[in-house]
């Protein structure tokens, strides 16, 4: 049994590691209202329910809280509303992806999430221009799963927050400016 | 089987470290001309060990650097030499100059030979400033004996022949044989015979005892001092004798061939060598090199009183000792053992929260870790910059956390270097103002509420507002309608951008700027406080929390949401009736504590939450806090609860948020945030405007 088990591992490894020569990538798809959006695997951390956040004072609207993640202090970011949608109610349904870059957490809130997806990185189509109409800073590429869009997100600029030092001296400017 | 050296490495560079600070500071009372015996003996110490750690560890470079300051050190302690305000310079040059290479070690860098060669000669120029015409040696022997052997002797040998018999018990001191073949090979090239023959079998072999010898031929023109160096921290515990390999370049009779203590001549190496092996030194030394190779990555650690430890282990045996009571009543259960029970968990708690002390206790030093540099900085730059300063340390035992501690030297060193700068003038200016020459920076620590108060003193020129205003007007900082009131100016100095050399002095050289300073300061949680007097100098505060981890709050509610304020700089907390409230051109609202006007800051309008209750003052409490001398009321729905938070850092995954200094995780699992109160008043007043 332990004998079969090894070599289906064994099987699977090989099957993996050509993958990897062949540029396939993995994604976790989820979506939003009707679209489809995608982020790079490696950078979700975990897939949680929603649950109450502390609301944090001045801060954009789409920032919606902090939760506690295990004795880390993890901010929940709505998703809808960041990129301008109708924002939904919370349910219990509404879900959670932790995601992870540079050793810093983030929580972003999704409606659902749908499949992970095996992605060979050559048919990662460009994202089109669509001027300043349209923000497409987030997104790196499109992608099509059964004849859908699925938009791939840039984790890193997505969680990209104003960094500490920037808003100290944002800080002190409007201090000492008033 | 080598041991792995290398896990010593780090207790090594803390002691070197340890050794230098005392040297540096040895040297400095030195320099204020008291020469006593005690001060030398103890420099001479700390060199020595630096030296004997160097060269059991493998840092040639820094022990032989090491011997010759040990040497210079030698001749003081004799009386054979005056410490000179020149000499003084000079070992301090080369401890500054040891530290650069302990730092390139510990972080694996590249050590700046040129540096060292120069210090090298500074130091051996100091030498021979004495010794000029005793010796021509460039590295005379610490022993005494050796002394009259290595002045006659010259370096025209082609090379020595050296028997090394170690006694058997050459290990149990320390010593390790293959250090000192490793020290010879740098000298030269080396050929190394080992004789075994005295190995017993393995069943009669102690492991502890040397049984073996090495007939070691080094060649090269090599002073024969800088091999007896070598072997000088072993003379004791072997039988050694070095000889010329060519002896007609070398007088037998001005060098005999006896350094050895016990004075045998290694009858071992006699013919009957039947099983000497012939062993390249190559492949030993590059076991060695692996030993060595293995790089301490720099860990932080700290040094802890062991009475602190004891108290540590106390606390846990009773921390057992209760555990184990709670458990034997949990396990048959019933009520009549409630009280027992609360018994139980009363002491749990007592036992929690001094262990909890403790612990936070042992991360506690005394900022005296960070004061100690400043005699030395103060000393070489008042010299470089022509001022007569003197510096004066209070409180240097206050505790402060470890982070602190480490976080608070940068800033510090600015701002102590900016008051020499700017701060004191120069003598005959200080007459002229009918000031006495000698200027005072004074560096005072002390705790005050939950604080820990760092203060930089002088009683230089001060601020000079008009200047700090045209400076920020011309660097596009501020308007030209701008009111700022004179604290406000000051604080300009803190903004990025805003260089203050034109503006106060000429004295170049300024590294970072002030807002590097703030900025660290801000990152601890600390706040920074100027008070400036235009003739009588100033005074700039360094307010930090006293401890990074842990606070004492009141949590209070505003609407749905729960904030904690530290308890520190909590004052009272009263509810007011609306007819006591006062306005200011019917905005700002006021009201009378006692002999004072307090303002009241609406904490539902400053965070913008929409589900607070108490809409009137007299609906909600007033919690009277201070931060950073202001004073001002919060209103707040309720008071919750007073509780022990641990702080969470907010920026790690998030960033900054204004009026919030942390966040912590409450009883049932939910996060309230830490209220940041200067931050806090600072904020309200903005918005009011």
């Amino acid at each position: 049994m332990n004998v079969k088990k090894d070599q289906t591992k064994v099987a699977e490894q090989i099957e993996k590691n050509e993958k990897d020569q062949a540029g396939q990538a993995q994604f976790l798809s989820f979506t939003l209202g009707d679209e489809s959006y995608a982020v790079d695997i490696l950078s979700v951390q975990e897939i949680r329910g929603w649950e109450p956040v502390s609301r944090v004072p001045n801060v954009p609207v789409y920032e919606k809280g902090v939760i506690n993640l295990r004795g880390a202090i993890v901010p929940i970011i709505d998703l809808r509303e960041k990129f301008g949608m109708q924002h939904q109610g919370y349910s219990a349904l509404t879900v959670v992806i932790i995601l992870q870059t540079d050793h810093r957490r983030t929580g972003v809130v999704v409606d659902a999430v749908s499949d992970v997806l095996d992605v060979d990185e050559r048919t990662i189509q460009q994202t089109p221009n669509f001027g300043s109409a349209i923000s497409t800073e987030y997104i790196t590429g499109l992608i099509s799963v059964h004849d859908k869009m699925v938009m791939l997100l840039d984790v890193k600029r997505l969680l990209h927050l104003e960094s500490l030092e920037q808003t100290n001296k944002k800080l002190l400017m409007d201090y000492m400016s008033r | 089987m080598p041991i792995d050296m290398a896990q010593f490495h780090q207790l090594f560079f803390e002691e070197s470290q340890e050794g230098l600070d005392i040297m540096e500071f040895g040297l400095l009372n030195l320099d204020k001309g008291n020469m006593d015996a005690e001060t030398i003996n103890t420099i001479f110490r700390a060199a020595h060990s630096i030296k004997g750690g160097s060269a059991t560890f493998g840092f040639s470079t820094l022990s032989h650097f090491t011997h010759l300051m040990e040497t210079l050190l030698d001749e003081m302690r004799d009386g054979r030499r005056q410490a000179s305000h020149n000499t003084v310079n000079v070992l301090l040059g080369a401890v500054d100059c040891l530290r650069e290479m302990l730092d390139a070690i510990q972080q694996d860098r590249v050590i700046d030979e040129q540096a060292v060669a120069e210090h090298k000669q500074q130091l051996q120029l100091e030498l021979n400033s004495l010794n000029v015409a005793e010796t021509s040696e460039p590295t005379p022997a610490v022993n005494p004996i050796l002394a009259p052997q290595t002045q006659v002797k010259s370096s025209s040998a082609q090379g020595w022949k050296i028997d090394f018999t170690p006694h058997s018990g050459m290990f149990r001191t320390g010593n390790d044989p293959v250090r000192i073949l490793r020290e010879l090979q740098e000298l030269g090239e080396l050929s190394i015979v080992l004789n075994s023959e005295k190995l017993p079998d393995v069943y009669t072999l102690d492991p502890e005892n040397c049984y073996l010898s090495w007939q070691l031929e080094l060649k090269g023109a090599i002073d024969k001092a800088l091999i007896e160096d070598i072997f000088d921290w072993v003379e004791d515990e072997c039988d050694l004798s070095i000889s010329a390999l060519n002896p007609a370049s070398v007088s037998e009779e001005l060098d005999p061939p006896r350094l050895d203590t016990n004075k045998t001549s290694s009858p071992l190496y006699s013919q009957k060598d039947a099983n000497t092996t012939k062993v390249s030194s190559e492949p030993l030394l590059q076991v060695l090199d692996k030993t060595v190779g293995v790089r301490t990555k720099k860990s932080s650690s700290i040094r802890v009183e062991t009475g602190k430890i004891d108290a540590l282990l106390n606390m846990v045996g009773e921390l057992v000792i209760t555990q184990s009571m709670l458990s034997l009543i949990g396990e048959n259960f019933d009520l009549s053992k409630i009280d027992q029970l609360k018994n139980g968990l009363e002491q749990l708690e007592g036992h929690t929260r001094i262990l909890q002390e403790n612990v936070m206790n042992i991360r506690m030093m005394p900022i005296s870790f960070v004061f100690s540099r400043f005699p030395r900085l103060v000393h070489d730059l008042s010299t470089k910059i022509g001022k007569k300063i003197q510096l004066v340390i209070k409180g240097e035992q206050t505790e402060v956390d470890k982070t602190v501690i480490e976080l608070l030297s940068d800033p510090l060193v600015h701002l102590v270097r900016n008051s020499l700068d700017h701060g004191i003038e120069m003598p005959d200016q200080r007459i002229a103002a009918g000031k006495p020459a000698m200027g005072t920076v004074i560096l005072e620590a002390y705790h005050r509420g939950g604080n820990i108060v760092v203060e930089v003193k002088d009683d230089g020129k001060g601020l000079d507002k008009d200047i700090l205003r045209a400076n920020a007007i011309e660097k596009g900082l501020i308007d030209e309608s701008t009111m700022l009131t004179e604290k406000q100016i000051f604080e300009l100095i803190f903004m990025p951008g805003f260089s203050t050399v034109e503006a106060l002095s000429d004295v170049s050289g300024r590294g970072v700027g002030m807002d590097v300073v703030y900025r660290n300061i801000q990152s601890l949680g600390g706040n920074i406080d100027i008070h400036s007097e235009r003739g009588k100098g100033s005074t700039i505060s360094i307010y930090l929390p006293l401890t990074l981890a842990i606070l004492d709050g009141q949590s209070v509610a505003i609407g749905d949401e729960c904030f904690i304020i530290p308890l520190s700089s909590i004052f009272e907390s009263i509810s007011i009736p609306g007819e006591q409230v006062n306005r200011i051109v019917e905005k700002g609202e006021t009201f009378r504590l006692r002999d004072e006007y307090i303002p009241i800051v609406r904490m539902y309008e400053v965070f913008n939450i929409s589900s607070a209750k108490a809409r009137r003052i007299s609906d909600g409490i007033v919690v009277v806090v201070e931060g950073q001398g202001v004073k001002c009321g919060l209103l707040v729905d309720n008071l919750l609860d007073q509780q022990q938070v641990v702080i969470k850092s907010l920026e790690k995954n998030y960033r900054k948020i204004e009026g919030v200094s942390g966040a912590t995780i409450l009883g049932d699992g939910s996060v309230a945030l830490i209220l940041d109160i200067p931050e806090l008043i600072r904020l309200a007043q903005k918005q009011n405007v």
